[in-house]
């Protein structure tokens, strides 16, 4: 009885273990796929950042239980990558998009307004 | 049952192949903008994400090869790739890395 409940017990961290790598090279390759497709910069960002986020956090859920289950170490280390991540991939997003705006690039609006240079002209 | 846990434990090696043969597709992908890029922030842009894939890589790597010693590697490429990206944005902005102007 209980060698079956381990059993089902590896059976079920294995399946986890699939499906976040699954996940996680699907929203990667999609994110490449959006800097390839959009128009200009900024909306390329917003498929740089956030989806290579998810995409990225997941791969390494993945392999933190696949290294507790199969190894039984618990690196805490992989859990700190997914922490740095999520806090400076968003920065570098911003620093970026201003860097972009700095150096005079247009963004695609169709004929709305540009708010950013609006706000910078107004506190100028 | 043994059977089952045999079968998937099998799924896992398929899958991290799959996911690294999808991972070197996106690096394709991103090599293509960043030396077609209209403007050089597309191009910071296109290595930014670049560091983020070189990333899961690694963690694929430890995986496959059924270590723990390669967490260090992925700890460290993800903050040179920080690193790099702040320095380069820096520099497209003003033109010199460290200032003291806070606008």
């Amino acid at each position: 009885m209980l060698s079956l409940i381990a059993t089902w017990i590896n059976i079920i961290t294995n399946v986890a273990i699939i499906i976040l790598l699954l996940t996680g090279t699907f929203f990667i390759l999609s994110a490449s796929i959006g800097i390839l497709r959009f128009p200009d910069v900024y909306t390329r960002l917003h498929a740089a950042t956030k989806a290579s986020t998810l995409g990225i956090a997941s791969l390494l859920c993945g392999a933190f239980i696949y290294l507790y289950a199969a190894h039984h170490v618990v690196s805490g280390k992989l859990i700190l990558a997914i922490l740095f991540i999520f806090i400076t991939n968003p920065v570098s997003g911003h620093m970026l998009s201003r860097a972009a705006h700095a150096r005079g690039i247009k963004p695609v609006t169709h004929n709305r307004p540009d708010a950013y240079e609006e706000a910078i002209n107004k506190y100028k | 049952m043994i059977a089952i846990e045999k079968l998937t434990a099998h799924l896992i090696s398929i899958c991290v192949t799959i996911s690294i043969v999808g991972i070197a597709i996106s690096l394709i992908l991103l090599l293509y903008r960043i030396m077609k890029g209209p403007t050089n922030p597309d191009r910071a842009v296109g290595l930014d994400v670049v560091g983020v894939n070189l990333m899961g890589i690694a963690a694929l790597a430890a995986i496959m090869l059924a270590t723990d010693k390669l967490n260090d590697v992925v700890l460290l490429i993800g903050i040179l790739s920080f690193l790099g990206t702040v320095g380069i944005s820096k520099y497209l902005e003003k033109g010199v890395i460290i200032d003291r102007d806070l606008d």
